[in-house]
């Protein structure tokens, strides 16, 4: 059978905001609790309590791999990834300015482009999230998930139509 | 790492900023956050200081613990002499700022003297620089972060501010943080306002090096499932507070029209879950929001909902967080109002003024006995209708509070003693208070242990000081042991019985060691043994303390900081005028407790008051607990085993 990865999901309605996927994303990499560390970011609008976790999608075609002047950047298959080889990688930024979602790092204090790498498999973010506002599932179960989710919305709404002329 | 956060010493009258490190000696006898702001402002204040004028002292403290793997790390502690009660002052809040203050290099804050026009504190990565606050003098709580933000172009800035409440030195205007955060007694927002502080504006990126880290997140992990395990916070990461309305409202245990009555009848719009279907239409179905690094996401957001009320002062549709268990007692039960609107209208107007919801919701409760007994009049209300259930005098009187504007308005923010003073006319005997401090909203007459908590609290009255609140789950005794006799042994008797005398100085000693444990480390009290009986304590603690600090302390050590701390707070008490009799400043409730039987309510509630007797031997018994003489005062022998016998030392 066909290897079938995991996927980062994010569901954002539920995030609370507290901000400890992002402490224990730095202590899991670097063993320091540093915001500017973390490959995950909480975006807040604070004054409407709107919380949005911001991390790396890990893109089929990723703008970051395919500006990559070194070939620094690749997939790994496996774990259904985009990761970097500091080995290669020259610093230059360039993943960074790319990135459609402002999930490619740089962390001034050691210099070099930090991003998600899925804690090779399990993610802290998610062990740690007890409310489930970043998941890690199977690629193919996310639009199954909220596919029975809109259906039940809409069932529901149906009902609730179907009474209302009922009562008139 | 956290052990290498200093203390800076801010003079605001010379401009001049001193910065110090931490020894771990400092460390192991305070640990840090309220033990070690006690310590502090032991040493820096003059006795005697006006607490509004130049020579009080200001401290704002993180715990040991913030921004680390500890969960629920997100606590400051804010002290200085408060000018509500004249003696020591100390609040604290959740939120965000203690994380972003550690990251930025420091844990603690003394500042001294007053500046000559307003300024705010910037701290950045070491760097600190008194600015001037000029464009946001005047603004809201909320105003004013929000314009600094925007300033710096940087929306990652956290404060802790004083609102308009605190430049108008109302005596127990908050300091605040975020949209509703409150360090929110004794005072310390009109404090900040009296030196001219409008805010401390903070943002760091320095490493906390946790020292190690696979335990440290291990061990984290296991705190969480115990915690989010546990009903009680289950219940409250959905209800939030509100949800401990419901099982206290329908006991008895809700004091009424300021005190005629335990209980709020008729106000099923403000059951918990009533406010919970507000905030899923306003804010959907996720609507619980949390402070840094904490799973147990207890705070509510909400939009106020269209209502006459809310029209008439401008308040339909805006966001606010909670209201709190205590909002529900400031702004439903104490002046009557069974309505969420009231309630919703009043937590967001305390919110934006910043200013204490428990003390201004008693001052206004109190007011309206007087009126309805005739005390006051219409003449001294200026027209505003201060009959019990009121709302709309409510919110008024807020505006009139927090702007001091009016005799009535004027006099009810000098706080319960003055105020009592200015009126005259036997209104005294109205207050419910301890040491100049009003009570939350809770009736402690079927509660013999919790009474005698709010008795001898250190910063007057009020359940977060020494609360043994599982005092209500009626634990088997050998349970009770269990947990009271850890990390040092109890050998007398407990009992399950909430009505009961025995054992409870023990239980309440025991609290005092245990809060004042989770105010150093910065963890908030809903991760420890408060509402949950199951809750991490001393033994977790010494483990995330060696995780995540690489600080070894033992449990009993531990303990021995805490009673330190409690000790510290009850010398500067002593040092300001604590005399255990003294109806102002000593261990003493008022008479309402012993004379006045309790109305409303379940079986066991009704008809029950306090005994005189049996409460100043429960007093006495405590005092021995924590080796004080029978005055309350520290005997030679309890000073020197602390090592506090030359203290004030000036050692830091």
């Amino acid at each position: 059978m066909e290897h079938m990865a995991k996927v980062l999901v994010v569901n954002q309605e539920r995030c609370t905001g507290c901000r400890l996927c992002e402490s224990v994303c730095a202590v899991k990499h670097d063993g320091v609790v540093n915001p500017m560390r973390a490959r995950i970011k909480i975006e807040k609008w604070e004054h409407e309590g709107l919380y949005v976790p911001m991390i790396c999608q890990h893109c089929q075609d990723a703008p970051c791999m395919n500006v990559c002047p070194v070939k620094a950047i690749s997939r790994d298959e496996e774990l259904a990834r985009v990761q970097v080889d500091y080995d290669i990688c020259i610093g230059c930024r360039s993943c960074v300015a790319v990135c459609p979602f402002g999930a490619m790092n740089f962390n001034t204090i050691d210099k070099k482009v930090i991003k998600c790498d899925l804690c090779d498999g399990e993610p802290q973010c998610v062990r740690f999230c007890d409310i489930k506002a970043v998941d890690y599932v199977d690629a193919a179960k996310v639009s199954i998930e909220k596919k029975r989710d809109a259906a039940h919305r809409l069932a529901t709404a149906k009902k609730q139509g179907a009474d209302l002329v009922a009562g008139a | 790492m956290s052990m290498n956060r200093k203390v800076a010493i801010i003079n605001l009258t010379t401009g001049e900023i001193q910065k110090k490190p931490i020894s771990t000696e400092i460390r192991k006898k305070y640990l840090g956050g309220r033990g070690l702001n006690a310590y502090l402002l032991y040493n820096y204040l003059k006795p005697g200081a006006d607490p509004l004028g130049p020579d009080n002292v200001l401290v704002v403290g993180v715990g040991f613990l913030c921004a680390t793997m500890a969960s629920g790390n997100s606590r400051t502690d804010v002290m200085g002499k408060s000018p509500l009660t004249n003696l020591m002052g100390s609040t604290n809040m959740g939120g965000f700022f203690a994380a972003e203050l550690a990251l930025a290099g420091y844990h603690h804050l003394v500042f001294l003297g007053k500046a000559e026009k307003p300024v705010y504190l910037w701290v950045n990565n070491g760097e600190i620089e008194i600015r001037d606050a000029s464009s946001v003098w005047g603004k809201s709580v909320t105003d004013t972060q929000w314009t600094i933000r925007k300033e710096m172009g940087d929306e990652d800035i956290k404060f802790c501010v004083c609102g308009p409440a605190g430049e108008n030195l109302v005596r127990y205007a908050n300091v605040m943080t975020g949209i509703k955060n409150s360090a929110g007694r004794t005072g310390m927002g009109a404090v900040m306002g009296s030196k001219n502080l409008k805010c401390v504006a903070a943002r760091g990126t320095l490493d906390i090096k946790i020292a190690h880290p696979e335990q440290a997140l291990d061990y984290n992990k296991r705190f969480i499932d115990l915690i989010t395990s546990a009903k009680v916070n289950q219940t409250m990461g959905t209800l939030g507070t509100p949800f401990i309305w419901g099982a206290t409202n329908s006991w008895g245990g809700v004091r009424t029209n300021n005190f005629q009555y335990n209980q709020l009848r008729y106000a099923d719009e403000i059951e918990p879950e009533s406010l919970d279907e507000i905030s899923k239409e306003t804010c959907g179905e996720y609507n619980m929001t949390a402070c840094f690094n904490c799973q147990v996401h207890c705070r509510a957001k909400y939009k106020i909902p269209q209502s006459p009320l809310a029209d008439k002062f401008g308040l339909t549709g805006k966001y606010d967080e909670g209201p709190e268990y205590t909002s529900q007692g400031a702004f439903n039960s104490e002046p009557g109002c069974t309505d969420a609107a009231t309630l919703l209208c009043a937590n967001h107007l305390v919110d934006q003024y910043g200013v204490d919801n428990l003390e201004i919701g008693s001052m206004i409760g109190w007011a309206m006995e007087l009126y309805d007994n005739g005390i006051l009049t219409d003449k001294d209300t200026d027209g505003v209708d201060l009959r019990f259930g009121n709302g709309e005098a409510v919110l008024e009187m807020i505006h009139r509070i927090c702007q001091r504007k009016t005799f009535l308005g004027d006099t009810l923010a000098e706080g319960p003693i003055r105020a009592a003073q200015k009126i005259g006319r036997g209104s005294e005997k109205y207050l419910v208070h301890v040491k100049g401090m009003s009570n939350l909203h809770s009736d402690e007459r079927a509660t013999p242990g919790l009474a005698l908590n709010i008795m001898v609290s250190s910063r007057g009255s009020d359940h977060l000081r020494s609360r043994p609140a599982i005092d209500l789950y009626h634990l088997p005794p050998d349970v009770l042991k269990r947990i009271y006799s850890s990390p040092v042994p109890f050998e007398g008797n407990l009992s399950s019985d909430h009505r009961s005398y025995e054992g409870k100085p023990w239980q309440v000693f025991w609290q005092e060691n245990c809060f004042m444990g989770v105010d150093c480390l910065g963890i908030c009290k809903y991760h420890t043994t408060f509402l949950g009986a199951t809750l991490p304590n001393f033994e977790d603690w010494a483990r995330v303390i060696h995780y995540n600090t690489g600080l070894e302390m033992t449990p009993t050590q531990i303990w021995d900081a805490a009673v330190r701390g409690n000790m510290i707070e009850r010398l500067i008490n002593i040092r300001e005028g604590f005399k255990k009799d003294d109806p102002h400043k000593g261990d003493v409730l008022v008479d309402r407790y012993y004379d006045e039987p309790a109305k409303r309510g379940a079986p066991d509630v009704v008809g029950s008051t306090l005994d005189r007797k049996k409460m100043t031997a429960a007093r006495a018994e405590f005092y021995k607990h924590k080796g004080l003489d029978e005055n309350g005062i520290p005997t030679p022998e309890t000073l020197k085993s602390l090592g506090l016998e030359k203290e004030p030392s000036h050692a830091l």
